[in-house]
């Protein structure tokens, strides 16, 4: 037998899953029960960002210490991978993760949105690029350390997702955006496991960073100041901050005072209004057109329904006729009750059972039957949703 | 799983000689070669006898030659050694990081820097140095031979240049060092550094060639070691052990040892060429050493080539490594002027001298179908959200 030969033969053997390492605890802990399971693991870094890209600007330190891609997660990562004897791979990904999250990012905020980085970053580089990478390099899955369940429903014939065992920890509303086949090559080891049980698990594989606080800030803005860092990004990039300065204004159109972005707001918003008044006044609507915002009692935040587009389904192959939901439009809240109604190509219209508080453009909404993911989408501004501005421009949404 | 290792360039293993040399001085001969006494005198001994071949290897005077940490300190030492304020340096844009970060940080502190881009075949145009010349010039530093590619820059020519403008000469000479025959003295050059870990010597140890009467102030400041141009006390195993890497490899330089090395590139070289279809070889049409091809491989993220080729078990490099050991696209390259993309779908071979007609031909067997494997799953998944 040729040395080739032996080579390929001894490659033959298993499965191979690549893991995605972030050098946190859950990712950490997936290789390690992986490996206790006797499957073939390779470590996978995706290399993001540079944290000492835009060092030395204003509110940025000299040199960073941000939790994305930093050198410490890395070497926390590679670590993990020598205890456990995986072998491991760092994987730039840094201008594609420029290109699809870190400029709709910014673009978002000066268009009067709100985005959710984690999502783009989940659709656009965890698991479409690090999964095309690793099949690529021979894997024939990728596993991560997101709270999540899926399965084959050999009934309907589709791959589903399903809420975690510790809801409290659920990550669902981040993944609505995966296809069938992400989902089929995916692996969520942790969907049954809450995070002490995680944290056991770290500790008796022998992970010495078991006790390694989550981390909660958008990972490409490691002092949270995304103001700062949209400043900072655009000067790198040798453009200035469009000017979006404008008027502040209430529900009836009266002119209450000035304000120097819409990017400063998102709906919902209450601190730095600079307006005094004798009730709380919250950011109710953001017209990147007229760069006004207005703002209102927090009551006038309630909408009983919303506009999706840019569909993902999961659970069901398309929303033929209306039917009966559970929506959520942000991470922090649990699904409420909805009727979800087909509105043409690419749309749905959510009713809620009750007015919903702070309906965020550049958010998704996610919709779930029980503990199931049915499927989501990307909120339009109101405009849009009623009909009366429902411009091309607007319908582009977040990328 | 059997492993090959195609990546000499980025570093060597010790020749067993390499080895046995340097034993009797860990733990016998292990005395500070300053001290007077029998045990420093064993030690001192040891260096000398390296220094002597290492003049030996580079055509040079014993006196000439300063021993150091490796290569990175030699580059540093040659350019902040030499340049002040004012001062003019030439470079190329293909060079070392310890060359390229070197001359960024001297620009700030008031260093005039020019770095000439090489033709598209990778090599160097000494005209193109010639006319870069500016009144206050004070040296050329440029590689021998790049690590990347393998090319072999025209030194003698450049070093012409040099004595024709009155300019110090710097050549970066880690990876030609043991894969062609240097003589300073025909090249010309004032200074010259090497690293014994490219050349099957130990890691941590280099050598800077300085001319005799070339103006260079330590960049280690200390005790009078090293003819004062280099303080602290001397790596006397890492030494001995440059010193019968360098003997190893000027010996085997006279035997054609390059010259059967060359042989197993071209194999390697055509066979990829004639197995894998949209790909090329980059720095092809000019002089290269003699281990060293690099690659192109249309549809190819060379990233992912350099993984999957490591889990099939051989061991090659892609592009440059930048500090969390993600891949970036190769300067070199796109100083040769590739796009990026194309840099990224570049891959280095670099072939042990030690390298095997076996090594080789399991390569043939494993790269092409890894090739295959990520241009069929190169297009992005089907159904992904945009």
């Amino acid at each position: 037998m040729s040395t080739a030969t032996a080579i390929s033969a001894a490659n033959a053997a298993k499965d191979l899953i690549a893991v995605a390492m972030s050098g946190g605890v859950d990712s950490s802990t997936v290789a390690a029960m992986l490996r206790a399971q006797g499957a073939d693991v390779i470590g996978l870094t995706l290399q993001l960002w540079d944290q000492n890209r835009l060092a030395g600007k204003p509110g940025v330190p000299t040199r960073s210490t941000g939790r994305c891609c930093s050198l410490d997660d890395v070497y926390d990562a590679r670590r993990v991978a020598e205890t456990l004897g995986i072998p491991y791979y760092v994987v730039n990904q840094q201008d594609r993760f420029e290109h699809d999250v870190v400029q709709p990012f910014v673009r978002d905020y000066l268009n009067g949105r709100t985005p959710i980085p984690c999502s783009l970053c989940n659709n656009h580089l965890k698991f479409d690029q690090l999964l095309k990478t690793a099949r690529q390099i021979g894997a024939t899955k990728i596993a991560t350390g997101h709270y999540a369940r899926n399965e084959y429903d050999a009934a309907r014939g589709r791959w589903i997702l399903r809420r975690p065992a510790d809801l409290a920890k659920d990550q669902t509303w981040f993944l609505f955006g995966l296809t069938q086949e992400q989902l089929a090559h995916t692996l969520f080891p942790l969907g049954e496991s809450t995070k002490p049980e995680v944290r056991e698990i770290a500790r008796s594989s022998g992970l010495t960073l078991a006790d390694k606080p989550d981390s909660q800030e958008i990972c490409f803005i490691p002092g949270g100041d995304y103001k700062q860092f949209i400043a900072n990004y655009l000067d790198e990039q040798g453009e200035r901050l469009p000017d979006s300065a404008g008027e502040l204004v209430s529900t009836s159109g009266e002119t209450l005072g000035q304000h120097e972005g819409i990017h400063n707001f998102t709906i919902g918003q209450r601190k730095g209004l600079g307006i005094f008044a004798p009730n709380p006044l919250y950011v109710l609507h953001i017209d990147p057109a007229s760069k006004s915002v207005t703002v209102g009692p927090e009551m006038e935040l309630n909408r009983a329904s919303l506009l999706v587009h840019r569909l993902n389904w999961i659970g069901i192959a398309a929303l033929d006729e209306p039917r009966r939901a559970e929506v959520r439009i942000r991470h922090s809240q649990q699904p409420t009750a909805a009727t979800l109604e087909p509105v043409g190509e690419d749309r749905v219209r959510v009713r809620f059972d009750e007015p919903q508080r702070a309906v965020t453009p550049g958010h998704s909404a996610v919709f779930y039957d029980g503990d199931e993911v049915l499927g989501g989408g990307w909120i339009l501004p109101p405009e849009a949703a009623a009909g009366a501005m429902g411009s091309a421009a607007t319908a582009q949404g977040c990328c | 799983m059997q492993r090959i290792y195609m990546d000499a360039n980025a570093t060597t293993p010790l020749l067993p000689e390499v080895l046995a040399a340097m034993e009797p001085f860990w733990m016998e001969d292990f005395a500070n070669a300053s001290s007077i006494h029998h045990h420093g005198q064993a030690a001192r001994r040891g260096v000398d006898h390296a220094r002597e071949r290492m003049a030996a290897f580079l055509g040079c005077q014993a006196a000439e030659v300063v021993f150091n940490s490796g290569g990175t300190e030699s580059d540093n030492t040659a350019l902040r050694g030499v340049l002040r304020p004012g001062d003019h340096l030439i470079t190329t844009a293909m060079e070392h990081s310890a060359i390229l970060t070197t001359a960024a940080h001297l620009e700030k502190l008031g260093v005039e820097v020019t770095r000439v881009a090489p033709l598209a075949d990778g090599s160097m145009d000494p005209e193109a140095i010639r006319a870069a010349i500016r009144p206050n010039t004070r040296l050329i530093s440029m590689m021998l031979a790049n690590n990347e590619t393998g090319v072999i820059q025209p030194a003698e020519a450049v070093g012409r240049v040099a004595a024709d403008a009155g300019v110090l000469l710097h050549l970066d000479a880690v990876q030609a060092a043991g894969k062609i025959p240097i003589c300073v003295e025909e090249i010309g050059c004032h200074l010259l550094s090497i690293s014994a870990h490219k050349m099957h010597g130990p890691k941590g140890v280099g050598v800077l060639y300085v001319r005799r009467g070339t103006q260079m102030e330590s960049l280690v400041l200390g005790g009078g070691h090293e003819r004062r141009r280099r303080a602290g006390t001397e790596n006397v195993p890492g030494i001995v052990g440059f010193g019968a890497a360098a003997e190893i490899a000027r010996k085997s330089l006279a035997d054609g040892a390059m010259e059967r090395l060359s042989v197993l590139r071209d194999r390697l070289e055509n066979g990829l060429l004639s197995r894998i279809a949209g790909c090329g070889v980059n720095g092809g049409a000019a002089l290269r050493v003699a281990n060293t091809t690099n690659l192109w491989f249309d549809s190819v993220d060379s990233e992912a080539l350099v993984i999957a080729l490591d889990l099939k078990g051989v061991s090659v490099s892609g592009g440059s490594a930048c500090h969390s050991g993600a891949t970036e696209p190769s300067h070199v390259l796109m100083a040769m002027g590739l796009d990026k993309t194309r840099a990224r779908a570049s891959l280095r071979l670099s072939l042990l001298k030690t390298a095997t007609e076996a090594d080789v031909d399991a390569v043939l067997e494993i790269l092409p179908p890894a090739v295959e494997r990520l241009r069929a799953l190169s297009p992005a998944l089907a159904g992904t959200l945009a």
